[in-house]
């Protein structure tokens, strides 16, 4: 953890008492879990709360006790309940409440509409600032519809038939999918799912589905396949992947920004030069060529030689003619 | 361990504090508290105390605890006292039902890489910290992940939530000259995957969408929070997507090759085949930068027909792409 501030640690503290008072005797580790901290902070923060109190009297100061690895904590009723929410903490959750009552065709809308009500009247006043915060996650050229089906197939465990636009062979592919999970982020929806003609875990983008169709069939991925940790990016370079150099110039700097870059260097002259690791070049190829001179591929040689050919190629007209 | 200096002191006697004032039945005076709070006691005088006592009660505010200032009695009438009280600082009781907590849990959980992921996990502890854990992660079948990649987010986001007027700089894509702007932030909204600001910019006496990656540098603040007013009738989403080009739709034609642009393809509104293989098709654009850019794109694999000014924007599109790379050559 980055070095926390004196008020950070009190505040986590003052939500830390009362979680530990409602689970008296819980394990260390599952404690330290729950809180989100390493079991070496946790053992800080219960030594630091035993020396605190109303007054410096034994009987006024909190109990802690975490000797046989179970943690006990007491006398401590006057922060015994949470302290009320704050106004980042009542926003985030209310905008992520109103971002999912947005997403068209959701079945638990009740649930949202209820957590939503008894969160806003819990908030009192921190929740007034979150009506100046929205998110629109209507992703472009998504089907309602292959949405809703896609969500089906994870809740119900069904097989899906996916007619799949692969951008990067700009080829269309047809193929099963075992659905784990739909993920909206950057803009667009995925599919993610154990993907039978690969042999492996996929994620698809929703608005390359040319068509989309839920099977009478068990959709349950292999035994001990689990989704990508997403982490950062949705896209994962491997490290084997090819390393490729680019140079922005002002005007094309939000690339850095929407990609998983590797490196970022700025320049005196306000350009940016980044790196990036993938297995496939086609869509920076395509990238590249749309940026109309503010990106250049500095390296690898060939990627940057393909390019050239590719927009004289363009240039000279009805090449078409002459296949 | 030892929590005699630095922070771990100070979380300390903060946390003493709080829990003084929160037990005392009555206001205390601060000869009292320093009495009550031993990292007080141990200060060298009475200013360097007062000074401690008057930065921690800023501290404590900001995070939220309500720390009440009150007469103490009719014979004090100058002296303050302090006390907070429990009903003031405590989370309501709340009841949730799983429904409600799985949920709330992926609320929380959309914004886990995000620079607010703090307090949206905080939120959670605290509205769980009665409860019962039981999170049916999979109940909705879907996961937003919302992002904070733009540098400027969290300033923007803090002046956004405490109506606290921003000056920044800022650089529109059009230009490379950028611009120093005085605005009022009335909302954030994210659209397509970005954030962006809707205020009021005070130089230019009208209403501004800012695109956030486009803040260059830090973001000041001008003026005090709560300085103004967002109109009740703000409407940030529509503000937001009007401010994307759009022009009136017109038709094109284009020869793409066999296999190829199916991301045109499939927006065509006809196509039929042509000579060697190649499909024709008509397509509605609006924003002509925009779609000259996508068929650049595609280099080879498409040939603009008409309108005019179309194939002339793809051709400069693709000759500047052309100079930049044969000049590093």
């Amino acid at each position: 953890m980055a070095a926390e501030t004196a008020t950070n640690r009190l505040a986590r503290l003052l939500t830390m008492v009362p979680w530990l008072v409602n689970r008296q005797g819980i394990a260390l580790e599952e404690a330290a879990d729950g809180l989100g901290v390493s079991v070496a902070q946790l053992e800080a923060d219960l030594n630091l709360l035993f020396l605190c109190g109303y007054g410096q009297m034994p009987d006024e100061l909190i109990e802690a006790d975490w000797e046989e690895g179970r943690v006990f904590v007491g006398n401590a009723d006057t922060i015994s309940r949470p302290l009320r929410l704050g106004v980042d903490e009542a926003v985030t959750l209310i905008v992520g409440l109103r971002t999912l009552l947005d997403v068209p065709g959701l079945t638990d809308q009740g649930a949202i509409e209820r957590a939503l009500a008894k969160l806003e009247s819990a908030a009192g006043t921190a929740a007034e600032p979150a009506a100046r915060v929205s998110v629109d996650l209507a992703g472009r050229g998504v089907d309602d519809e292959v949405l809703s089906r896609a969500r089906q197939g994870v809740q119900e465990d069904r097989r899906l038939h996916l007619t799949y636009h692969v951008p990067g062979r700009d080829e269309s592919t047809e193929r099963d999918v075992d659905p784990m999970r739909v993920i909206a982020a950057d803009g667009h929806w995925y599919l993610e799912g154990w993907c039978h003609r690969a042999e492996g875990v996929r994620i698809f983008r929703l608005d390359r589905v040319e068509d989309l169709t839920v099977l009478d069939e068990d959709g349950t991925p292999p035994e001990g396949v689990a989704p990508r940790d997403i982490g950062e990016s949705i896209f994962s370079p491997a490290e084997d992947d090819l390393l490729v150099t680019v140079r922005l110039l002002p005007g094309a700097l939000w690339v850095s920004d929407y990609y998983p870059v590797e490196s970022a260097t700025d320049a005196e002259d306000g350009s940016r030069t980044i790196t990036l690791r993938t297995a496939d070049t086609a869509w920076i190829e395509r990238l590249v060529l749309r940026m109309g001179g503010h990106a250049v591929v500095l390296s690898p040689q060939d990627l940057s030689e393909r390019i050239v050919s590719r927009a004289m190629a363009a240039l000279e007209p009805q090449t078409h003619d002459v296949d | 361990m030892s929590a005699a200096t630095g922070p771990a002191a100070k979380t300390e006697r903060l946390l003493n504090l709080v829990l003084v004032l929160l037990y005392t039945r009555r206001p205390l005076s601060k000869a009292q508290i320093r009495g009550l709070v031993p990292q007080y006691g141990e200060t060298a005088s009475t200013e360097a105390f007062d000074r401690m006592f008057e930065r921690d009660k800023d501290e404590l505010r900001a995070l939220g605890v309500p720390l009440a200032t009150e007469e103490i009695d009719a014979f004090h009438e100058d002296e303050p006292g302090y006390r907070i009280h429990q009903r003031d600082y405590a989370l309501p009781d709340l009841e949730f039902e799983p429904d409600e907590l799985a949920v709330l849990g992926l609320a929380s959980r959309s914004w886990a890489h995000a620079s607010m992921a703090g307090p949206a996990a905080q939120a959670l502890r605290k509205l769980r910290a009665a409860g019962v854990e039981r999170d049916e992660g999979a109940l909705i079948g879907i996961e937003p992940r919302l992002r904070t990649k733009e540098p400027a987010f969290d300033a923007v986001k803090d002046a956004v939530l405490s109506r606290t007027p921003i000056t920044f700089t800022y650089r529109r894509p059009e230009s490379s000259e950028a611009s120093v702007r005085r605005v009022q932030p009335w909302s954030l909204v994210q659209w397509n995957g970005r954030w962006y600001l809707t205020g009021f910019d005070l130089d230019r006496d009208d209403t501004r969408v800012f695109r956030l990656s486009r803040v260059d540098g830090g973001v000041r603040t001008a003026g005090r929070a709560g300085s103004f007013e967002v109109p009740a009738d703000h409407e940030a989403r529509i503000m937001v997507q009007r401010s994307a080009p759009r022009g009136e739709a017109r038709p094109a034609r284009l020869l793409v090759r066999p296999g190829a642009a199916h991301s045109l393809r499939r927006r065509a509104t006809s196509s039929s085949e042509v000579d060697s293989g190649w499909t024709e098709l008509a397509i509605e654009f609006r924003d002509v930068d925009g779609f000259a850019a996508e068929i650049a794109g595609h280099a080879d694999n498409v040939q603009v027909v008409e309108p005019a000014d179309l194939v002339e924007r793809v051709q400069t599109q693709l000759r500047a792409v052309l100079a930049v790379h044969e000049a590093g050559a």
